[in-house]
């Protein structure tokens, strides 16, 4: 088992006729995603590298039985695509993009919790991979294998280095979710740990947080009421000074809120080990679920 | 982008919030003659972001042209906890019969904005938040549905102020909250918000956080500058499309991807070393972005030795390594450089690196090994 992504994936991406678009679908699907369609207005009837170009996402879902979107159109058009996924009843919408307004990202979740049928990952996420099944976003599958370490992740290029740290101790994984660097994420550390607490393949999960909003926290209040595997944590600017935006528009000190320090105590009052190094990280999995 | 005072004052007014009429200036002659337009007695205030500034020296009154002249000069040029100050906002003296508090905030738990009210105005928000938590009437805010007057009501009652001034009160908030709609910001803030003696309703302080992604339908927000905040060399990485923020040490930090290099900092930081700065050079980096990185990490003067540490997804190491080799040609730099390359095309990345032998260059396997060795060369 996994989450989110698998076999079953029926990929639609959104802006595929854009050149990281088109890169980065042809490589979801030649890692074995089944890629069924893409959608950019205008050049419905067309193909990229066989795969079918509708106009609008409706009929990508009416023909190819998409049920799964990802969004890769630039930030100004990226809450629109994905109102338009939600509209034409995608389970799964995936945006890529970095840079939406907030307000528009509002909106947007707003809308698809309000309507309760869809779920938004993202946006600015690096996607969601489910080693061995499928890989929708831009997460470089060949650092990863099968396995049963779970990953959650703020932030892309993190989760590559604690991937690959847990790869080296011996670690494969059941899914790795980008959640994305935004203040306002579609979905967040507890909807991910609700799957991945439900996932009978994860033994353990890796939660790799930031400094920003209090995710973390609320997060370590979910683990300790309903998480009953192992979570080990990461959090990332721990050494960030108060006021500075780190590169993700979430990342941010504000006053005493959001610290590393204060997310880390949270975490750790509620029994989940923190490592303070993305090597201490994968020591710690390995002393709890033994050498592979 | 967090907007000055009177930059959020000014937004305030267009979006008619009743603020205090006032004029900037950015010398001394300029603050007089403001002074002498809005009349007497008036407040010059330095234009800074900092919290109680007022103790600090940078708030005064001024009750004839001989003392805005005085004030100004004294205010103008001063440096308040680090930030130089270039401007002052001279606004007419306001009378306070009551102090309250106001803000629309993005609540990102409750992925909605939250718009808060208390009576407690004038002091920090925060100590108010944790010693009086019932102080602060709280609503959140569907944003499908907006601001009703009924909310404005609502969250006045709840929190208790004057009852003559509910409608007014109320009347504030919604308009406060049309203009972080409209202005597409993140925050928005008053404290306080004044009540004066004769029951007018006035936002006597401003503070507004814009979203930057959104500037590009607000082009007049976009030019808005705060020249106390600026730094150089953040400058020059904002004009060269790098996120870059300067910090107080000696070691130059370049990874790709912001929690990466978040990361980065605090392995040197635990290491024993001092980062000079956080550089995200961002997904898919091209040898171009590097030379420009390196640039800037090197125009901070303070820099003794420079880390790249790269995980390549989108960014291959090979583009990286070149333009590394790309960077020594033009910028000839003296400083040792540490690199860490892995991830999509690190071995080629580190063949180039061995085959132009650059001078005081050292690769390192490991994120450990590489924070551990130029934590030693920056000594």
């Amino acid at each position: 088992m996994s989450i989110l992504v698998d076999t079953n994936t029926r990929l639609v991406t959104t802006g595929i006729t854009g050149s990281e678009g088109t890169f980065h679908t042809l490589r979801n699907r030649e890692y074995g995603t089944q890629v069924v369609a893409g959608v950019t207005p205008g050049k419905g009837g067309q193909n990229v590298d066989g795969i079918p170009v509708f106009n609008t996402v409706a009929e990508a879902v009416d023909k190819q039985g998409a049920n799964t979107a990802m969004i890769f159109v630039p930030p100004r058009f990226a809450a629109d695509s994905i109102l338009e996924a939600e509209e034409a009843g995608i389970e799964l919408i995936i945006a890529i993009t970095e840079g939406i307004p907030a307000h528009d990202e509002l909106r947007a979740f707003q809308v698809i919790r309000k309507n309760g049928r869809a779920r938004l990952v993202g946006p600015n996420c690096p996607g969601i991979l489910s080693p061995g099944k499928a890989n929708v976003g831009i997460i470089p599958a060949a650092f990863f294998k099968e396995g049963n370490v779970g990953v959650v992740s703020r932030s892309g290029t993190l989760t590559y280095q604690v991937g690959n740290e847990l790869a080296q101790q011996g670690f494969g994984n059941s899914t790795i979710v980008g959640i994305g660097g935004d203040p306002v994420p579609g979905t967040d550390f507890i909807d991910v740990l609700r799957l991945f607490q439900d996932d009978p393949e994860t033994e353990l999960i890796v939660m790799c947080g930031e400094i920003g909003g209090d995710a973390e926290e609320r997060a370590a209040d979910f683990i300790a009421e309903h998480v009953t595997k192992p979570v080990v944590a990461y959090i990332a600017g721990f050494t960030a000074p108060p006021g500075k935006q780190m590169g993700h528009a979430g990342a941010i000190v504000s006053g005493s809120h959001g610290t590393a320090a204060a997310k880390a105590a949270a975490l750790e009052a509620r029994g989940v080990q923190v490592g303070r190094t993305p090597t201490q990280v994968a020591q710690i999995a390995m002393e709890t679920l033994g050498v592979r | 982008m967090d907007l000055l005072e009177y930059q959020g004052k000014q937004l305030f007014a267009r979006h008619g919030v009743p603020v205090p009429s006032g004029l900037p200036a950015r010398s001394v002659e300029e603050a007089v003659a403001a002074a002498e337009e809005i009349g007497f007695p008036c407040a010059v205030k330095a234009q800074v972001q900092i919290g109680g500034r007022g103790k600090l020296g940078g708030i005064k009154i001024a009750h004839d042209a001989e003392e805005a002249r005085q004030h100004a000069t004294a205010i103008l040029g001063m440096d308040i906890r680090g930030l130089k100050v270039y401007e002052v906002w001279i606004e007419g003296a306001s009378e306070i019969a009551s102090e309250y508090y106001a803000s629309v905030v993005f609540d990102r738990g409750a992925k909605a904005p939250l718009v808060m009210l208390s009576t407690k105005g004038g002091m920090d928000i925060e100590a108010v938040a944790a010693e009086d938590p019932g102080a602060i009437a709280r609503l959140h805010v569907d944003p499908l549905l907006g601001f009703q007057p009924f909310h404005g009501r609502r969250l006045a009652y709840e929190a208790g102020v004057d009852t003559d001034v509910v409608r007014p009160v109320g009347e504030m908030l919604a308009k406060l909250y049309a203009a972080f709609v409209a202005e597409e910001a993140t925050l928005v803030e008053v404290n306080p918000l004044i009540v004066t003696p004769d029951r007018q309703v006035r936002a006597l302080d401003a503070k507004v956080t814009l979203d930057n992604n959104s500037l590009f339908r607000h082009p007049e927000n976009a030019e808005l500058r705060d020249l106390s905040a600026e730094d150089p060399q953040e400058r020059m990485a904002h004009d060269r499309g790098l996120t870059y923020v300067k910090l107080d040490g000696n070691i130059g930090i370049l990874g790709n991807g912001a929690g990466l290099v978040m990361s980065t900092l605090d392995v040197v930081k635990g290491a024993g070393g001092e980062p000079a700065n956080f550089l995200d050079a961002g997904g898919g980096s091209k040898s171009d972005a590097i030379v420009s990185a390196v640039e800037v990490i090197l125009s901070d003067p303070k820099v003794k030795a420079v880390l790249f540490n790269i995980f390549g997804g989108i960014t291959r190491c090979d583009e990286v390594a070149r333009g590394l080799v790309e960077a020594f040609e033009i910028v000839k730099p003296t400083v040792p450089f540490v690199v860490r390359l892995d991830g999509t095309n690190d071995e080629e990345g580190r063949r180039i690196l061995a085959d132009a032998n650059l001078p005081g260059v050292y690769t390192e396997a490991t994120m450990d090994e590489a924070a551990a060795k130029v934590v030693e060369l920056a000594r």
